[in-house]
């Protein structure tokens, strides 16, 4: 039997990896056991190299052999796998689609709009800093006063943002922006999620992801 | 619980492949709508209304709510209208569509534009990099998930035909346009025969 195949349920992942995590708190919430691997980015396996041919990114959730990927395409698919709990989207059509839209929305928006906070220096970093302003506004604007995106039920779009939340901390080191004082209303939404096992036990010590960005500094050469 | 077909209004241009998409849609589900056409240059206070984030076309109007971005769309008429079925049961299934969705509108649909808006060498890389994501589908139809199938559905037109034949329309007139040959009918006949197909049943 070659590697990873019919193995139940094995999740090809990165540690600091918001796109990882989103799977690990879907996976969490659902109850379903599964093994984490560890890549290593820059000697990838060949399984996940195997698994997914197209990107060859990380995370792929391989289910007894069959590869899921893309972290909102994992986590729907495990929603759909087990139905019977912990809804992660909504019954109705139309609150589908918005979660469907937000999620999206997150996706497009905010890994790059992060990524140029602490890459960019200057002028570029300033209007870095004006865009990610603006998308956490957005959102914030979006969450109002419920308690999770999709109303009462943690679901799609809690899921795809609070691994970006463990960034923050690096955000605010690296860039001077301070996500807290800029959105404020997202502050209780992230005390609220953080309170749920399945997100605590997936995301990162935000002081480790800064040692990590430092580290990718140094790397990319940027001071 | 379908929904009464009344009250369906799409926002739409008679350009854009993704509009094109939510009315062939809509046509697959036998479902009238009214339709609006939108200046995509100054959009009207309408489609800023109902779509204040990217203030786009398509917009679908239901029920007194607004829908956007064209995926959206499509996955929210299967699960209203649930007759004619565009997408796959089995979650494994549903994933690869999914998959395969994004793949076009991140990677294949950007390269297409990438030739449209270069030159020289730049266009040169730019239609090689359309070939290799063609290729991707290619392997996926020949060997991979797809396999078989007449259409990537299966036996009947599905959410993935609708997203690719509407967007192989714009690669027809690019090719022409630009005089470069972005479908290559040697090493893809299954893709040429899916383009085809799905331009002859939007008519």
């Amino acid at each position: 039997m070659a590697e990873g195949e019919n193995k139940g349920l094995v999740l090809l992942d990165f540690w600091v990896s918001p796109f990882g995590q989103r799977c690990r708190i879907a996976l969490a919430e659902k109850g379903v056991e599964y093994e984490y691997r560890e890549e290593n980015l820059r000697d990838k396996s060949p399984l996940l190299l195997k698994s997914n041919p197209v990107h060859k990114k990380i995370p792929v959730l391989i289910d007894h052999g069959r590869p899921v990927c893309e972290s909102l395409n994992i986590v729907q698919y495990i929603d759909e796998k087990w139905p019977d709990r912990a809804p992660l989207l909504p019954a109705d059509s139309y609150a589908r689609a918005q979660a469907r839209f937000w999620a999206d929305l997150v996706d497009k928006k905010m890994y790059e709009s992060g990524t140029k906070l602490w890459k960019l220096k200057g002028e570029a970093q300033e209007e870095a800093k004006k865009e990610f302003i603006e998308i956490l506004k957005l959102l914030e604007g979006e969450l109002g006063d419920k308690k999770y995106f999709g109303g009462d039920t943690f679901g799609l779009v809690d899921i795809a943002l609070v691994p970006f939340t463990a960034w923050f901390y690096s955000y605010e080191a690296c860039a001077n922006l301070s996500a807290e004082k800029e959105a404020p209303k997202l502050v209780p939404w992230v005390k609220r999620c953080r309170e749920r096992e399945s997100v605590s036990k997936s995301l990162p010590d935000p002081l480790k992801v800064y040692e990590f960005v430092c580290f990718l500094k140094k790397v990319y050469g940027i001071e | 619980m379908d929904q009464p077909p009344s009250s369906v209004k799409l926002l739409g241009s008679w350009a854009d492949s993704h509009t094109h998409r939510v009315q062939l849609a809509l046509k697959l589900k036998g479902l009238e709508f009214e339709y609006q056409e939108e200046d995509f240059i100054n959009p009207s206070p309408a489609l800023l209304l109902h779509n204040p984030v990217y203030k786009k076309v398509p917009a679908l109007l239901h029920g007194g709510r607004s829908i956007v971005e064209s995926i959206v769309i499509l996955q929210y008429i299967d699960e209203t209208w649930t007759d004619n079925p565009i997408m796959p049961a089995d979650p494994s299934e549903r994933a690869v569509i999914r998959f395969w969705c994004h793949f076009t509108d991140d990677k294949l649909a950007p390269a297409v534009g990438l030739v449209f808006s270069s030159s020289g060498e730049g266009q040169k890389a730019a239609v090689d990099q359309v070939h290799e994501n063609l290729k991707l589908l290619e392997r996926e139809l020949k060997d991979g998930a797809f396999k078989g199938r007449r259409f990537f559905g299966g036996d009947k037109i599905g959410l993935l035909d609708i997203v690719l034949g509407c967007g192989s329309y714009w690669l027809a007139v690019f090719e022409e346009v630009m005089e470069v040959k972005l479908i290559d009918p040697n090493p893809s006949p299954s893709s040429m025969h899916g383009c085809e197909t799905s331009r002859s049943n939007r008519r």
